[in-house]
């Protein structure tokens, strides 16, 4: 077993120890995440907790049955202040998205991408609204670009990047009743639902498939409020690894992987997230970036399309196994894992539509051997929010 | 014992070589979950692939530490592959191969030399 292999960056679990000091930004966790045993590895940008001693599997069952603590404090947290009215901030919103942002009910949330003019996903996120205000959370690893490309193009939005915040995320089955002991009203939110509580901002939802919440928490009061949390019997510091197994079990795209700048909405099965006023025929049809390309896609079809990928026997298979059906390359993997709640490998990857129905088979070039995988439905655990 | 830098043991019994992975390689793995073993009487160099171990997140390899025969395979840890894990200097040996000459191992690192070089 070369050290190049065990060290290698593909699998977040082998990054080299001496990665440590190489100029890495630091979590406002970052002592706690040392103290509880943490493995730490560079990740957008980040020196983060890959695992914990309890390990990947350990962890992500962990927090199917109980409840999983997650610092998320990487990801971006933008306030959208409007300059005038929060209608035309949601309407130029929409100028970015392709979702209903108009519509969004005070102190909901919901699902969404800044798509480009080529119909490609720009970044993958979630916007509140929260009375005057929206708040945006995105991805780490896009925030910088989607700050500047928010800033270029909404004319009526004053935008801050809360870098004084961390973000935590509480998933698990015990994941109410754990807030709860802190935050008692916090039992009473519904899957989506947003609320302030003093400095505290809860959402609940999360990117497990679990019940569970986010919170957002002015970094000078993290420390004390994560220990609080995991000095509660159901709750283990959970890692990326188990964060990256939970969210393919839940069949959740992730950016750079799943989705990127070339894949449009449509053809990563997010079409769900583009409500009907919003395509063809509704009363703000059109009018967001890549909007000639996605509602093309919505009436005639794709090429290529996100799906989910059950391997035969336990041999997981990689983000860039190539899909075969007999010689001829139909598609690639883009996640690829071991489902420790399925005790299966699991997997998704573009096909084109022709291969989409539940149960074709198809190969995976799997190390040089043809090896079988069938196309199944996601999520592949089933989700349990509370709605 | 007998170390490699790729962080296999190796053990002489009788006139064969035992191989698995250190307990080191182990933990930085994580939980294995998938191990593929080669066939049992292929003829190896040293440096080749041989057996490819999975865990939750990550691929790796495990090279053929010597020249010579695979003359047996561990099926146990294929059906229960988190022996590797629980018990990898013990259970969970990989495969046993049959060497020309058993003096090679004396270029090997010993514990100390190991223990030095996982820190």
């Amino acid at each position: 077993m070369p050290v190049t292999v065990l060290a290698y960056g593909h699998a977040m679990l082998g990054a080299d120890v001496s990665d440590q000091n190489s100029g890495l930004l630091r979590l406002p966790l970052h002592d706690v995440h040392l103290e509880l045993g943490g493995k730490m590895v560079g990740f957008a940008g980040y020196d983060m907790p890959v695992q914990y001693p309890m390990g990947v599997m350990g962890e992500h069952l962990h927090t199917r049955a109980k409840a999983g603590l997650f610092d998320v404090s990487h990801m971006g947290q933008i306030l959208a202040y409007p300059i005038g009215t929060m209608e035309e901030l949601a309407l130029d919103l929409e100028r970015l998205m392709p979702i209903d942002v108009a519509g969004l009910a005070p102190w909901h949330q919901r699902y969404g991408m800044l798509t480009n003019d080529a119909g490609g996903i720009l970044d993958d996120l979630m916007i509140a609204h929260r009375g005057d205000h929206f708040l945006i959370v995105v991805n780490a690893a896009c925030k910088a670009a989607d700050f500047a490309h928010l800033q270029a193009h909404l004319r009526c939005a004053k935008l801050t990047m809360c870098s004084d915040r961390a973000l935590l995320a509480l998933q698990g089955p015990l994941a109410e009743a754990a807030l709860a002991q802190i935050i008692p009203e916090t039992a009473n939110m519904r899957f989506m639902q947003a609320r302030i509580f003093g400095d505290i901002w809860v959402s609940r939802s999360g990117y497990t498939g679990e019940d569970g919440f986010e919170i957002s928490i002015p970094v000078p009061q993290v420390a004390a409020f994560a220990s609080r949390l995991l000095a509660m019997q159901a709750v283990a510091p959970i890692g990326l690894g188990a964060r990256d197994s939970l969210r393919l079990e839940a069949g959740m795209p992730l950016y750079g992987h799943d989705i990127d700048e070339t894949t449009s909405p449509v053809e990563a099965g997010l079409a769900w997230a583009i409500q009907k006023v919003r395509r063809a025929g509704g009363a703000r049809a059109g009018g967001f970036a890549g909007a000639a390309r996605i509602l093309d896609e919505l009436s005639n079809g794709v090429s290529r399309l996100r799906v989910g990928l059950r391997p035969e026997g336990r041999a997981p298979m990689r983000e860039g196994t190539v899909l075969l059906d007999g010689a001829a390359q139909v598609g690639r993997i883009t996640s690829g894992g071991f489902g420790p709640s399925l005790n299966a490998p699991i997997a998704m990857g573009y096909l084109p539509p022709s291969y989409g129905t539940i149960g074709t088979q198809i190969a995976g070039d799997l190390r040089g051997k043809p090896t079988p995988l069938r196309v199944c439905a996601v999520p592949f655990h089933p989700t349990s929010y509370k709605r | 014992m007998k170390y490699t830098k790729d962080h296999e043991w190796l053990r002489v019994e009788g006139d064969l070589v035992v191989v698995g992975i250190t307990e080191y390689a182990a933990t930085q793995l994580g939980d294995v979950v998938f191990v593929e073993l080669p066939e049992v009487e292929t003829m190896v160099t040293a440096g080749d692939d041989v057996v490819v171990i999975e865990s939750v997140k990550a691929a790796s390899d495990i090279l053929a530490p010597l020249d010579g025969e695979i003359v047996a395979v561990n099926q146990k840890i294929v059906e229960n592959p988190e022996l590797v894990n629980e018990d990898p200097t013990g259970v969970a040996w990989f495969f046993k191969m049959r060497v020309d000459d058993l003096s090679v191992l004396d270029d090997l690192m010993d514990e100390d030399e190991y223990a030095d070089l996982i820190g």
